[in-house]
């Protein structure tokens, strides 16, 4: 049995200008210890398949069908009220730190102790005990605890965020552009906590991102999104090696290698489709340097080419 | 000594040290430290109006009528021979606690109206903003006359017309404020933890509103006093509970501005004025603390 187990999850978004079919039929496995890259363009839906797990869908948005199985239980089925023994008991979120994920008016301590009394009625001086012990784990003083959220810098205040998706023992954590807004050298930082933490606590991780390089430090397997769907879904070394979509060779081709020899970026021309009125047949199309005639009119199914998933009809046989 | 208490002491301390950080921005302010040495003068003439009037205000013949200033009545005396200082006095008690209650009142029901509205949105939303462009919207004071006459002379009506009128502005200014608060990224992560409507609204966004609301509430105390004074001026005061507008009626109806009977008229406008001026310069203090990006230098 997976971890996390997403089926057929459609989100829509039901705007004035028409339905946005932000996720459209997509299926992945999580396991339990294992990290998953979900990777794609802004807007691509990553990010609302994080929000369906968590049920934070908000009108006009509407997850319209699928199923979202943890440890085999259908969360899209349980009452809010159920749900609460699943929400950050076992699935915990990391949000963006940098911003404004902490609460500027509490001591980033207190925000901890907050998410442990409120979910598990431990005593406050308990739960300030086990604040302290998370902060240490995040590499973070203790006596720090009581220092306000703008006394933090940008990296500590995303260990403070890991350390607070970490208070209530999760098995599964959702990491949501961890490392977007950090310099580089704090983002090595935190990559290499989270690998660490991993490892020590045996986390499964759902590290959602468009940065190829994160997930091919952190991820054993990557789920390549375009437009709201699957374009390819694969185990990272894999993918880096040999990718198989048009458009993961056209996300690997638009980086720099720093062991590579010196070539042109070529970037993917042309832009991402709006959701509202995706192209006929494959999403990418428009955009792909292979399409050949029936790209436009046939939309390819996810097909496995030798243990990997890829939606291209490239692959599919057709002609 | 067990770690706990450890804890709990630098929490102690961390707010004392906030405190006393507050206290040190606050002293910079000279317009502050002004206005609370006003309303902390006023204050206390009101709690110590009973030992320091040396006549009950509502006296007759405690002197002769239209008695000039003297060491005997310090303001003078009205037209039927009633200490002036002394109403003086009592009047401070009347003026402060309308002005406190009303805005207090107000207050609260701004910040729940405000809260409610921006945070849920929709048609509750749409609701209350129309309520408040209405309220905005209708002329005030001849409003105000109407429902004092019908509801008739007491001091809980004129708070009641005084807080149906106040609490738009807090209201207003709460709801753009959640408006923007609800939409960061603090919010999604509380309500991503399991917290409820009732506990985001409360522990996570009204303390976010405290730097916006403070400054309001006590600026809304100076339109309490002042409605108050306008109110009883027109003659719709409390006659059992004399505040300072409606000394300032009598003087008016019972001829001390035609015999200039400076003694009668110029106190309690020099009261009603003071007060005014203490409030609103905590109320600009206080704004530029809770909101820096607004703080001058030197101010």
């Amino acid at each position: 049995m997976h971890l996390l187990d997403i089926r057929n999850l459609k989100t829509h978004f039901y705007t004035l200008e028409g339905v946005v079919k932000a996720v459209d039929d997509v299926s992945f496995t999580v396991d339990e210890g294992e990290a998953v890259g979900l990777a794609g363009e802004s807007g691509s839906g990553k990010s609302t398949v994080a929000l369906s797990v968590m049920r934070l869908i908000k009108p006009p948005g509407k997850v319209v069908s699928g199923q979202i199985l943890y440890k085999g239980e259908d969360l899209l089925g349980k009452r809010i009220a159920q749900f609460d023994d699943v929400r950050w008991k076992e699935i915990s979120m990391i949000f963006q730190g940098a911003m404004n994920a902490l609460n500027p008016v509490y001591t980033v301590g207190n925000q901890i102790v907050e998410a442990i009394t409120h979910h598990e009625g431990t005593s406050s001086t308990e739960a300030w005990k086990t604040a302290e012990r998370l902060l240490g784990l995040v590499g973070i003083d203790s006596s720090r605890a009581h220092s306000f959220p703008h006394e933090f810098s940008g990296g500590m205040r995303q260990r403070a965020m890991i350390a607070m998706a970490l208070a209530l023992n999760p098995s599964l954590v959702i990491a949501d552009e961890p490392t977007t807004a950090l310099d580089v050298i704090v983002e090595r930082q935190i990559l290499d906590l989270i690998a660490d933490l991993k490892r020590k606590l045996g986390l499964s991780i759902l590290l959602i991102t468009h940065d190829l390089s994160v997930i091919s430090e952190l991820c054993s397997k990557a789920v390549i999104f375009y437009a709201g769907q699957i374009a390819e879904l694969s185990p990272v070394a894999a993918m880096l090696k040999e990718p198989l979509h048009p458009y993961t060779r056209g996300l690997l081709d638009a980086f720099l290698r720093i062991d590579g020899e010196k070539e042109k970026l070529r970037p993917i021309a042309g832009n991402p489709p709006s959701l509202l009125n995706p192209p006929s047949g494959c999403r990418f199309h428009p955009r792909c340097p292979y399409a050949k005639g029936i790209c436009s009119t046939e939309q390819p199914k996810l097909t496995d080419v030798g243990g990997r998933l890829v939606a291209c009809h490239l692959f599919t046989g057709a002609s | 000594m067990s770690k706990a208490n450890v804890t709990r002491r630098q929490r102690v301390r961390s707010t004392l040290q906030n405190a006393s950080a507050f206290l040190k921005t606050f002293r910079r302010s000279k317009m502050g430290v002004l206005g609370l040495a006003i309303i902390v003068f006023f204050i206390a003439l009101a709690l110590l109006a009973g030992p320091l009037a040396p006549y009950p205000p509502k006296l007759m013949g405690a002197g002769q009528p239209f008695e000039v200033p003297s060491a005997e009545h310090w303001l003078g005396t009205d037209d039927v021979g009633e200490d002036l200082y002394s109403q003086l006095l009592y009047g401070t008690r009347v003026s402060l606690m309308v002005g406190f209650v009303a805005a207090f009142m107000s207050t609260i029901i701004g910040t729940m109206v405000g809260l409610i509205s921006g945070y849920f949105g929709g048609k509750l939303d749409e609701f209350f903003m129309r309520v408040i462009d209405v309220l905005i919207i209708i002329p005030g004071i001849p409003l105000m006359l109407l429902l004092a006459a019908y509801l008739g002379p007491s001091i809980w009506n004129i708070i009641f017309i005084l807080v149906f009128f106040g609490w738009t502005t807090i209201g207003r200014v709460v709801r753009s404020q959640t408006l923007a608060l609800r939409e960061l990224p603090f919010i999604e992560s509380a309500r991503a933890s399991g917290a409820g409507d009732m506990r985001i609204m409360f522990t996570d966004l009204m303390p976010n509103l405290v730097g916006i609301i403070v400054p309001q509430a006590i600026l809304s105390i100076v339109g309490a006093i002042l409605g108050e004074a306008g109110l009883s001026f027109l003659g719709l005061g409390d006659p059992t509970n004399q505040s300072w507008g409606l000394m300032l009626y009598y003087a008016e109806s019972y001829g001390a501005f035609l015999r200039s009977a400076w003694w009668w008229i110029i106190p309690p406008g020099l009261c009603i004025t003071l007060v005014g001026i203490g409030f609103t310069f905590v109320g600009y203090a206080l704004n530029d603390i809770f909101n820096p990006r607004l703080r001058r230098r030197g101010a």
